[in-house]
């Protein structure tokens, strides 16, 4: 026999002295690390994913968790990460399935950029005091606005009178130009999902259903939810496709581009087997591309085929990992039908994704943006379609970055979990989030609070949205379009030049 | 901080550009001295129906080929009838330009389209020929600009020996680019001239917006693009004048949900279309034109108008005034009575809403 | 250009109309008249998404030349017979209904189909019936005349296919020569008739016993192809009769063992 066990990752110690033996750890643990034995509490460390539910539920502080300080012997090339990884892969021959966003140290441009503030020139302006609009609307605008010009009679004269002749397409309007990103109803639990529905509604935006169906409980906000189509197909009937205010067609995701998507038969239960519309307990497989598209003219066609189907009355966006070639990807949707081209960057979030996919397809965000935006204007369509950045989007600075590299609104997906309460410990796959969040468990499920995590998700939404104000006012902008796009008021710090072209952005000091 | 000025005689009364000059010079406490322009409408009677385009060319001592160069791309759509060196007085400035004009008819199989054509070549010109830059390419007009206090900028070409019906000025104190002759306001792109007092803070976001309607930006000034985006706007996509200033200087969100249905849809879908164009920051503005606007109640305004426009906020200074066929918009009323001590009436317009004066009929 | 009969039905005459104005014509008619039992569309050529999203049960819409692309998609109740071939993926994502299609189908036909059922005299392309799906009473039904171009039933997830194997006079066709059928098939089953090797199969597809309950279940949408093309009793009691191959998932879980968790 080979030894094939790696060393536990974590160390987990309950402090004797302090700890009452109230088993609270044992009970929150849905990982099993806990047991009690006599009067003491065993620990199993190599369960353990730091997701510190027991160490926030302990009412001693009894439990302290470490790296496990195990020594591996030093080498540049066979990292420990290396190493443990053919071992797992030699003693089971499997892909490494693996949990949130891109683990590796890819730079993060976001904080290579900095911002600017006015000072003499021209004033900055308080957000608190004066006035400050981020509204935004996403969806189809036209080139230029046409107008007829009527003749009316008015308190018995005859005037001429400008009319509107353009019409304008279903937008959905925004007060803030953050949404939730969609996470599927499967992926997350039903509680996770209410809170999120709750939060969009009181902060005046939208989420995403993701491609889990839209469940009965999450009607009462169906005006503030996106529905997505991905190339599953589940949940989708006319009912959905007409229910929310937009639809979302799934292309691929940001942390496993060009592959489809696996819920596995343990999450689907009975609740998830409805919304999804397929049998309890079996696997919900997502294809890998849509199969009725295989080219950019067939995706054009399932974008008005939507549209036939809701009479074009809703918007239609298309999401797209952000790839090599995104620029090129995002024209091609421009001059379909779409609404608004959802970017996904390599950083972006996921409940389940092989690592090799995770760690090693896509290109960052911040590039994706600049280069979609700068095609779409050379090819003078930007202004035509909408732009929405995701993945990896921590704070309201990247919030404004991405906005100021030229999209119009962002998805959070990950930072709205956070906001409820995940550690980002990155099993969701299992189905044993301890959180309540990214499990169908109902005795898990039941422990996230609905109306508390939605504060939550809302408060995050609120914040960030008032620093985003703060940081207009500061570069002397009172409305979010005069930010869109506007590379000026960013610089690069520690960029290469190649770096600093594809964002299109100077240098500090320039 | 900057000063501007501007009027007009309604009855298209010709008036010498001295006038503009002294009323400038009142205001040369908001310049530094590092830039002055002008521009007269009417000035170049004799030419009336050609374009003026007056161009800078570098003072290097092969000058002449750089002319050349801009005369060959002119003449590749069009006729010049007459060119000629800018009277200038020596001896007041340091010349680092000659200021040369053209007046240019185009050929005939360019009539339908000479505005576009002309905005072609002057961005062609701008971009290509190295030493050249075209500052002034309207007709019966000309912008007059230097590096220089409005005095010196007034006497270096002979202003006094201009008569015009509308003259705008403008003394700049720069900011965020060098003082350069180019840099000078006003901003000129065919019959659209433009003074602007303020920052753009949108000016990255309106920069973009214009250029992907081919507009090119190469003045390194945020000014240029208020006349390309009133071009676009107002010239090209037609949009009733108020409507264009509405979507330059939005109305609040605020407002517009609380405006009756029909007219609330009209502001949403100004502000959703032409949210490249808003300009934001602090921002005065006058601009002349005689380029035709369409009104809101469907009135045409083929001759002359004057436009004064400041910021939703009003974060920068602008005064009306009115006698008797004069119209006049300016930083400060002080310059306005330096001209002009008798006035019929004196306001300042509301954040946000246009000052329009055009000829009578 | 369209009139409507004292039995309410209505003619309406494609040429050269656009998609979107012939579909909007449609749902005119059906806002304006809600009584309409038929839609005769003649002279179709590639209109695509001819009653896509119509939720009308009892509504026959009958098409006379080729329509396009995605006939019938997200469609809840109506019945379309086409006189003619289709383009790709009738049926797309369909809800109910039925779709009978005299000529061929294109690729993709009956692609996520969640519920009603689609008769196609002729042949279908490839990927027909793919990532099919039942949950509950919606069970999503294609019966094929002819043959079917491989990966047919791919990831399949539930319902059911029969493939026929008789040309247009009903004689055997001979074996079938499909390739990959049934790859990645976790739901539902496929029917053949005739013989297949298991070198045709694709992965996760396995051949099960062809027992009499199986020809219980098949028997009934073999009878409404027949009733639904006219053919012969005779032809009918000899297919319901033959032998069929019978393809269904090794397992409910094909791919269960793929990965292994990165537990870092």
């Amino acid at each position: 026999m080979i030894p094939s066990t790696v060393p536990p990752k974590y160390r987990v110690e309950v402090n004797p002295d302090r700890c009452m033996l109230c088993e609270r750890c044992v009970k929150e643990c849905s990982w099993g690390v806990y047991r009690r034995e006599g009067n003491k509490i065993i620990t199993y460390s190599n369960r353990c994913g730091a997701c510190q539910r027991c160490v926030s539920m302990c009412p001693r502080d009894a439990i302290t968790i470490h790296e496990n300080p195990i020594c591996w012997r030093e080498h540049p090339l066979w990292t420990k990460e290396a190493r443990e990884d053919i071992i797992n892969q030699s003693r089971t021959g499997c892909i490494l399935l693996s949990g949130m966003g891109n683990a590796k140290e890819y730079p993060i441009y976001y904080d290579k950029i900095v911002l600017d503030a006015c000072q003499v020139t021209n004033p900055s302006i308080d957000p608190l005091r004066e006035p400050m609009e981020l509204r935004t609307y996403i969806g189809k605008k036209p080139k230029k606005l046409e107008f007829d010009f009527v003749e009316e009679e008015i308190d018995g004269k005859r005037i001429k009178k400008a009319k509107l002749k353009t019409k304008i397409a279903p937008n959905l309007k925004l007060e803030t130009p953050i949404m939730i990103a969609h996470m599927s109803y499967g992926a997350l639990s039903l509680n996770a999902h209410k809170a999120m529905a709750k939060a969009v509604k009181e902060c005046g935006t939208f989420m995403g259903t993701g491609e889990g169906g839209l469940h009965k409980a999450l009607y009462p906000y169906a005006d503030h939810i996106i529905t997505q189509i991905a190339s599953g197909r589940f949940g989708v009937n006319e009912d959905y496709l007409s229910k929310g205010a937009a639809i979302e067609i799934k292309i691929g995701q940001g942390a496993k581009p060009g592959i489809g998507g696996h819920l596995p038969g343990e999450k689907v239960s009975a609740e998830v087997s409805m919304t999804r519309m397929i049998p309890e307990g079996s696997d919900a497989i997502s294809p890998a591309p849509h199969h009725d598209i295989y080219s950019i003219e067939d995706l054009a066609q399932l974008v008005r085929s939507l549209k036939e189907a809701t009479r074009w009355k809703v918007p239609i966006f298309v999401k797209i990992a952000a790839v090599h070639n995104v620029a090129a990807i995002a024209n091609g949707i421009a001059t379909s039908d779409a609404d608004a081209v959802v970017i996904d960057g390599f950083k972006g979030g996921t409940g389940a994704a092989p690592k090799v996919f995770r760690d090693n397809v896509g290109i960052p965000i911040e590039m994706a943006i600049a280069a979609v935006d700068k095609r779409l204007r050379d090819e003078g369509v930007r202004n035509e379609i909408s732009i929405i950045a995701s993945g990896g989007i921590r704070n309201s600075a990247d919030v404004f970055k991405s906005i100021a590299l030229g999209a119009d609104a962002v998805y959070i997906g990950t930072a709205a979990m956070i906001a409820m309460g995940c550690r980002v410990c990155g099993r969701c796959y299992t189905g044993q989030c301890a959180w309540g969040i990214a499990t169908q468990k109902p005795e898990l499920v039941n422990r996230l609070d609905v109306e508390e995590a939605s504060k939550r998700v809302a408060n995050l939404i609120k914040a960030w949205t008032l620093e985003i104000k703060e940081l207009l006012g500061a570069a002397g902008i009172n409305s979010i379009e005069s930010l869109r796009g506007n590379r000026d008021r960013l610089r690069g710090v520690g960029l290469n030049e190649v770096e600093l072209k594809a964002l299109g952005i100077k240098h500090a000091g320039l | 901080m900057c000063g501007i000025i501007g009027f007009m005689s309604r009855k298209k009364r010709l008036i010498s550009g001295d006038r503009i000059a002294i009323a400038l010079d009142s205001l040369k406490e908001r310049g530094n001295g590092q830039g002055s322009g002008y521009v007269g409408y009417g000035i170049y009677p004799k030419f009336k129906d050609s374009y003026a385009i007056h161009v800078f060319l570098d003072n290097v001592p092969n000058y002449d080929e750089i002319r050349e160069k801009v005369k060959n791309t002119l003449e590749k759509y069009g006729y010049v009838l007459k060119d000629e060196e800018i009277p200038t007085k020596e001896g007041i400035l340091e010349k680092e330009h000659i200021p040369w004009r053209f007046f240019y008819d185009f050929d005939e199989k360019y009539r339908d389209i000479e505005e576009d054509t002309m905005v072609k070549i002057v961005m062609e010109i701008n971009d290509k020929i190295d030493g050249a830059f075209v500052f002034s390419s309207g007709k019966n007009l000309g912008v007059f600009k230097a590096s220089g206090w409005p005095m010196e900028v007034a006497k270096f070409y002979k202003l006094n020996e201009y008569k015009g019906y509308m003259w705008l000025s403008h003394a700049r104190y720069p900011t965020n680019t060098r003082g350069w002759w180019g840099g000078a306001h006003p901003f000129n792109l065919l019959n659209w001239s433009v003074v602007h007092n303020g920052e753009i803070t949108s000016y990255g976001t309106n920069k973009r917006y214009v250029e992907s309607f081919g507009y090119k930006c190469r003045m390194l000034t945020d000014t240029e693009v208020v006349a390309y985006i009133f071009d676009l706007l107002i010239r090209k996509h037609k949009l009733p004048v108020e409507y264009a200033l509405n979507a330059i200087s939005p109305k609040f969100w605020k407002e517009i949900d609380n405006m009756p249905e029909e007219e609330r849809k009209i502001h949403e879908a100004i502000r959703m279309t032409y949210g490249g164009a808003t300009l934001n920051g602090p921002f005065a503005i006058i601009v002349g034109t005689h380029e035709g606007m369409m009104f809101m109640n469907g009135d045409i305004e083929k001759e002359s108008a004057m436009v004064g426009l400041t910021d939703r906020i009003k974060l920068r200074p602008l005064v009306a005034a009115e006698k008797d066929d004069l119209a006049f918009v300016s930083s400060e009323e002080a310059a306005i009575r330096k001209i002009c001590p008798e006035l019929d009436k004196v306001w300042m317009p509301d954040a946000g809403m246009p000052v329009i004066a055009r000829i009578e009929k | 250009m369209e009139k409507v009969k004292e039995n309410m039905e209505v003619i309406l005459d494609a040429k050269d109309l656009e998609y979107r104005e012939l579909n909007e014509k449609i749902h005119k008619i059906l806002n304006e008249n809600p009584n309409v039992k038929k839609i005769i569309l003649k002279n179709v050529l590639g209109q695509r998404f001819i009653g896509n999203g119509i939720q009308k049960k009892g509504l026959i819409i009958e098409i006379y030349g080729v329509p396009g692309g995605d006939l019938g998609m997200f469609m809840n109740g109506p019945t379309i017979i086409v006189h003619g071939n289709t383009d790709h993926a009738p049926g797309n994502t369909m809800d109910d209904g039925k779709i009978i299609i005299h000529g061929s189908g294109g690729d993709v036909t009956g692609h996520s189909m969640r519920g009603g059922k689609i008769f196609v005299r002729g042949n279908v392309g490839y990927r027909s019936g793919i990532h099919m799906k039942e949950y509950k009473d919606k069970f999503p039904v294609l019966v094929v005349g002819r043959t079917a171009k491989d990966f047919l039933g791919e990831y399949m997830a539930g319902g059911i296919i029969v493939v026929l194997n008789i040309d247009n006079k009903g004689n055997d066709l001979g074996k079938i020569k499909g390739k990959m059928i049934g790859t990645g098939i976790h739901g539902g089953s496929i029917y053949i008739r005739g013989k297949i090797d298991e070198s045709q199969l694709g992965v996760a597809a396995d051949i099960k016993e062809f027992t009499e309950e199986d020809r219980k279940r098949i028997t009934p949408y073999i009878e409404e192809f027949c009733k639904e093309f006219g053919l012969s009793d005779e032809l009918k009691n000899k297919l319901i009769n033959s032998e069929y191959t019978k393809i269904a998932p090794i397992s409910k879980r094909p791919f269960g063992k793929l990965y292994t968790p990165d537990l870092r």
